[in-house]
């Protein structure tokens, strides 16, 4: 009976009975080889030939399923975590097959658990590390892992000891001082397998979590040399061991916490390298990641060194450069694989910790120790981490609270990291094990059951804040970069450097040489959380807005929860509509690749925008999520524009102040056309042309600066082509999409003639740094295209510095020199530009056209034409038309075939311009 | 709009209990490229009345204890911090003249590649002045002490604490209000994308950016965010955290 019902439980019988009764299927036999086979087999039965892993994927499925079934009631899972309930699974399981059996069976091995169940956990939270948190935390995360598990092991050991010589432990637990510490050294250690699967469904704030979670990763090379260390000393015998070997134990500390994160960063180095030359094997990638990162673990525990610690390192150390490298493609398969392993892994072991505690012939229970041993690490855990965290305190921006102390004591949790030590122990060495490893059942299942059940109830009592999964809007994330740019101003005049400057060494030695190792040249798209989250948001705003599609459609108020309505609904509504609605078809929520609207797009341009454009800043201060690091390159360059504006700013405020300079709209500039191309485009004159220098003020009230030179640079204006870029690009790699470039710059003659008369200060106009792009650029349809062309318009910067500003100008060119290359090096070298991205194409080609629905379709006409008006000052005027015919046909490339009518947008607006 | 809370005179409610002798400042120790010659002169700190009356008076300037205890009762930082920032507020001060000017700060280089540098800059100076004493250099980056646990439930119904959520608040608003009409107009938001964004993206990009900004903020219709809008858009932030500073606890 138990047979037919639980034919997935029965696999152990199916394989007994297959002995019991060979005969019922006659041609079964095939695995003996004595017998000749009796012809050909219509039938063979061959289970002893897939049977380990058959059972392994069985086993996996089961658990699969279980879940499921768990999350078939949202009432369970929301009040007992998975991992609770998995244990219970087991014991069940557990149960059962000792029943059916007779004997235990199905058990977590410690060597199992080690080289495959471990590695995926550890990976999957190395490689998904917020970073910038970790390391914000470090110092605490550092402190609580190497102090705390020290504090525990020896605490609890010792205690433990003592509770013997007073007589409370039975006197058949036979254990010297040396084994308690044994003991307490594995069980002292929180697991990080326990840790997440609780923490992960309790939603406490990100600093206590990392700082948690941290620790339970960090703390495995402490734990490892702690029971390395005392289990040596414990078959040396105590009498043997001298004073160096405890010296070598220190020492040993060391080695294994630094030689297993130096493991994984070599590990994190040859896969990024190697990421880097995919590009035309895609396919492979995946794999590399998980190979190189399962290479690092299973290299340290061969040098047996850290290896948690190693992979921690690996998928830390590694995740910029080969999110960087890899195809959007490869990057979903990356996250998704891993995080299908993870689970799976974390499943199995919660399950296999369940069967394994039934098995009553590997323990021997002891009242007193089991309870001493509770008692012990629960109060210890409690009392290290009040002492630590009042040290740390002292030193904290944000300090951790007394509620944040009795989460992170509770937040404890021991599990299978123990359990696996604990049936490592050799029971010749340890006398005790047994009573060892009853007690360490007991305090993996009361941490994980008893403390993982309350721990949410705790949390939501004490009131902890709770992270807060909000929808990120553009006024954060624009008021956040407001605050990152204030505070560094204001460190900087308070003239303080901590933490901060550090960080920018290394990040200026991370683009200096990792970044230009390590990234595909064409490797500065960039991703980042607030991307994610971004990204994310507007799936499901585009979903919940097909889905009432219907009845939207002929409504005019076209409103999605996190956008606001447009004022230009009016006037664009029906193409916005038809774009909006017009992928609605293919939206399937199950895709991984989700199939983008029209205004998902449009969305993706914006943020791109604002990502791609918005000037980082130097140093930010508290992670509120890890955002991408900075391209150093172009912070470089940044600085040297912002550089540049200030300057001119101050120079203008200056003048208009002091000077009361009456600013004409003064001609246009003598301009000598043409290096190399620079004749080539005159030739259709009939649209008109932009070039928008972005030094020209676009400000209103901001007049052009050189407008009052007194003496006007002369601006050569060079084109390169594609192919006379292939010719000399000789120091930059060729990428998949280039264009023109336009440079204009001084002529050496004014240079000179700056530098003779004093009056005249040449600075060099900043690259145009072009924005990342990001997969859902890529997949756009204007940009599938290889043919299309770049243009990026840049203008030389000519300044005027009046002689009583000289001091301060040259004091700020000179400060400013020292910290970032000399500026006038770069300047004249026709720079190869990465891949143009959308941003730079929106940026450049559809300046001139307003009513391109891809750049302003939340912009009213009027305040284009205002802006434009404003902007365009008649300086500029017929050269922008004699310049035009590029840009439009430029624009023309783009173009897709669904936004006809834009075409009739463009011919409007010029009309009424010209 | 109602006057910023810098300007507004405060009464101070905490009375520090500590000895006065403790509080005799003496600045030198921590100023090693002072000339010894100068050390018999008294600095002082010009009276918040007349902050444009010392300019080039260079007139000798003491930190006085009262000062030091005013300085402190106002921006609840520590005598050790007050005296520490008092040394940067003399290097940087090149004039020697007690108060800094606009050139004074424009010459720390980083400021010069901060894009909202002179924004910044701009805020330290009260309104209509072009010179800052120390005390207002004080009472500027008081903003930026982080808040204190013991601060959160103390002085309830005392003037508002420089360093409060809304007072960091009202420091990053008044950066976008040029025209202290306690709205942020599309212009104004425009100026500011301006600086912070990057040269390769167009006006009207920059327009589009502006205009679904203030409408995600705007409440009333009005086209423009006013401070209890932008109070409301950043609710969900850390601001006590983003906006503190360590070093100025």
């Amino acid at each position: 009976m138990l047979r037919a019902a639980l034919p997935l439980l029965g696999l152990p019988l199916v394989g007994a009975g297959e002995a019991e009764e060979p005969t019922s299927e006659s041609e079964s036999e095939s695995g003996s080889p004595g017998e000749p086979p009796p012809g050909l087999a219509l039938f063979r039965w061959q289970w002893h030939e897939v049977e380990a892993p058959y059972l392994v994927a069985l086993w996996i499925l089961v658990a699969s399923l279980a879940k499921i079934v768990f999350h078939l009631s949202r009432k369970v899972t929301s009040l007992v975590p998975e991992s609770c309930l998995l244990i219970l699974l087991g014991l069940v399981l557990g149960g059962i097959v000792l029943a059916v059996a007779k004997k235990a069976e199905y058990q977590l091995e410690p060597g199992t658990f080690f080289l495959f169940l471990l590695p995926p956990i550890v990976l999957d939270s190395g490689y998904f590390m917020p970073s910038r948190l970790f390391f914000d935390n470090l110092g605490a995360i550092l402190t609580y892992a190497v102090v705390g598990t020290l504090w525990n092991a020896f605490t609890t050991g010792a205690a433990l000891w003592g509770l013997q010589q007073a007589g409370f432990v039975g006197p058949r637990v036979q254990a010297g001082l040396l084994d308690f510490l044994l003991f307490g050294s594995l069980i002292s250690a929180v697991d990080p397998v326990a840790v997440l699967a609780v923490f992960e469904e309790v939603h406490v704030n990100e600093t206590l979590f990392i700082i948690v979670f941290g620790e339970s990763l960090l703390n495995d090379a402490v734990t490892v040399v702690l029971y390395k260390v005392c289990n040596s000393f414990v078959e040396m015998g105590s009498a043997k061991v001298q004073a160096t070997d405890y010296l070598k134990g220190v020492a040993s500390l060391f080695v294994v916490s630094l030689g297993g994160a130096a493991v994984g960063l070599v590990f994190a180095f040859l896969l990024a390298l190697t990421t880097r030359f995919t590009k035309r094997v895609r396919i492979i990638e995946p794999l590399l990641v998980f190979l190189l990162a399962y290479a690092a673990y299973l290299t340290a525990e061969m040098a047996s060194l850290s290896a948690i610690l190693a992979v921690t390192m690996c998928g830390l150390g590694c995740k910029k450069y080969v999110e960087a490298n890899i195809s959007h493609k490869s990057r979903t398969a990356v996250k998704y694989t891993m995080k299908t392993l993870a689970s799976c892994a974390e499943t199995v072991i919660f399950m296999l910790l369940g069967i394994s505690a039934v098995d009553s012939s590997k323990w021997a229970w002891d009242s007193g120790l089991v309870l001493g041993t509770l008692f012990f690490i629960l109060f210890f855990r409690a009392l290290g981490v009040v002492l630590q965290t009042w040290v740390l305190n002292q030193f904290r921006l944000v300090p951790l609270d007394k509620i944040d102390q009795v989460v992170m004591s509770y937040g404890g949790l021991r599990g299978a990291v123990a359990f696996a030590l604990v049936i490592l122990l050799d029971r010749t060495k340890v006398p005790a094990k047994d009573y060892f490893v009853a007690t360490t059942i007991v305090v993996v299942f009361f941490t994980v059951i008893v403390q993982g059940l309350t721990i949410k109830p705790l949390v939501k009592w004490l009131k902890v804040k709770r992270s807060e999964h909000h929808k990120p809007t553009l006024n954060q994330e624009l008021h956040e970069h407001t605050f990152d740019h204030i505070l560094a101003a204001v460190e900087d005049v308070v003239g303080h450097h901590g933490y901060h400057y550090w960080r920018d060494r290394w990040e200026q030695f991370d683009k200096k040489y990792l970044s230009q190792l390590l990234m595909r040249r064409s490797a500065y798209r960039i991703r980042d959380q607030i991307w994610d989250v971004y990204y994310r948001l507007n799936i499901r705003d585009a979903i919940s807005f097909v889905d009432q599609g219907g009845h939207v459609l002929s409504s005019t108020g076209l409103t999605l929860p996190s956008m606001p309505s447009r004022n230009s609904v009016a006037e664009t509504s029906v193409t916005n509509l038809l774009r909006e609605s017009g992928s609605g078809a293919c939206l399937d929520l199950q895709v991984i690749d989700t199939v983008r609207s029209g205004r998902d797009r449009e969305d993706a341009v914006m943020h791109h925008l604002l990502c791609g454009g918005l000037y980082k800043p130097r140093r930010r201060y508290k992670a509120g999520c890890s955002r991408h690091f900075i391209s150093e390159e172009a912070q470089e360059r940044q600085d040297k524009e912002v550089f540049q504006q200030n300057m001119k700013r101050r120079l203008e405020s200056f003048k208009s102040t002091k000077h009361n300079i009456c600013f004409t709209k003064s001609k246009p500039r003598p301009r000598k056309a043409g290096r190399k191309k620079a004749c080539a485009f005159p030739g259709t004159p009939a649209w008109g042309w932009r070039l928008t220098a972005p030094s020209q003020s676009p400000l209103p009230g901001r007049l052009p600066p050189f407008n009052s030179c007194p003496c006007p640079a002369a601006v050569i204006l060079t084109v390169e082509s594609e192919e006379e870029e292939e010719s000399d690009s000789s120091e930059t790699e060729k990428e998949d999409d280039e264009g023109i470039i336009f440079v204009a710059r001084a002529t050496s003659e004014v240079l000179q003639e700056g530098k003779v008369s004093g009056s005249l200060e040449v600075c060099p106009s900043p690259r145009i740094i072009p924005p990342s792009p990001t997969c859902a650029e890529k997949e756009l349809p204007w940009k599938s295209g290889q043919g299309e062309l770049a243009v990026y318009v840049s203008s030389e910067t000519t300044k005027i510095v009046p002689v009583d500003m000289q001091t301060g100008w040259n004091q700020s060119i000179s400060s400013l020199e020292s910290l970032a290359s000399p500026p006038c090096t770069q300047a004249p070298t026709l720079t190869r530009l990465s891949p143009r991205p959308l941003a730079a194409e929106e940026s450049q080609a559809p300046l001139n056209l307003p009513s391109d629905p891809r750049s302003s379709f939340a912009f009213p006409p009027s305040l284009a034409k205002a802006g434009r008006s404003r902007s365009e000052s008649s300086a500029d005027l017929p050269r922008q038309q004699e310049l035009q015919p590029l840009m439009g046909q430029e624009d023309h490339t783009h173009l897709s075939p669904g936004t006809a009518n834009s075409h009739w947008c463009i011919q409007f607006n010029r009309s009424s311009r010209l | 709009g109602p006057p910023s809370p810098a300007h507004r005179p405060r009464v101070c409610s905490r009375v520090r209990s500590r000895n006065s002798a403790l509080s005799l400042l003496d600045p030198w120790p921590y100023l090693p490229s002072f000339p010894p010659s100068r050390r018999g002169r008294y600095w002082r700190c010009c009276s918040r009345g007349a902050p444009g009356s010392v300019m080039g008076s260079r007139a000798s300037t003491l930190l006085r204890d009262e000062e030091l205890e005013e300085i402190k009762k106002e921006t609840g930082c520590e005598f050790g911090q007050i005296t520490r920032l008092y040394s940067r507020f003399t290097s940087l001060d090149k004039g020697e003249n007690g108060t800094l000017s606009r050139e004074d700060f424009q010459r720390i280089p980083e400021l010069a590649i901060n894009p909202l540098g002179d924004r910044i800059i701009n805020a330290f100076f009260p309104e209509g002045e072009d010179q800052v004493n120390f005390r207002g250099f004080m009472r500027t980056l008081a903003h930026f002490r982080p808040i204190e646990d013991n601060e959160k439930s103390k002085d309830v119904n005392g003037p508002e604490p420089l360093n409060s959520r809304s007072n960091k608040l009202h420091f990053a608003f008044r950066l976008y209000d040029l025209d202290k009409d306690d709205k942020i107009s599309r212009d104004e938001l425009l100026q500011v994308l301006r600086m912070m964004v990057g040269v390769n993206i167009s006006d009207e990009q920059l327009g589009s950016i502006a205009d679904r900004t203030i409408q995600e903020a705007d409440q009333d219709g009005d086209s423009a965010i006013s401070f209890t809008e932008f109070v409301k858009v950043l609710e969900k932030v850390d601001v006590e955290q983003k906006m503190s500073i360590r070093f100025l606890h």
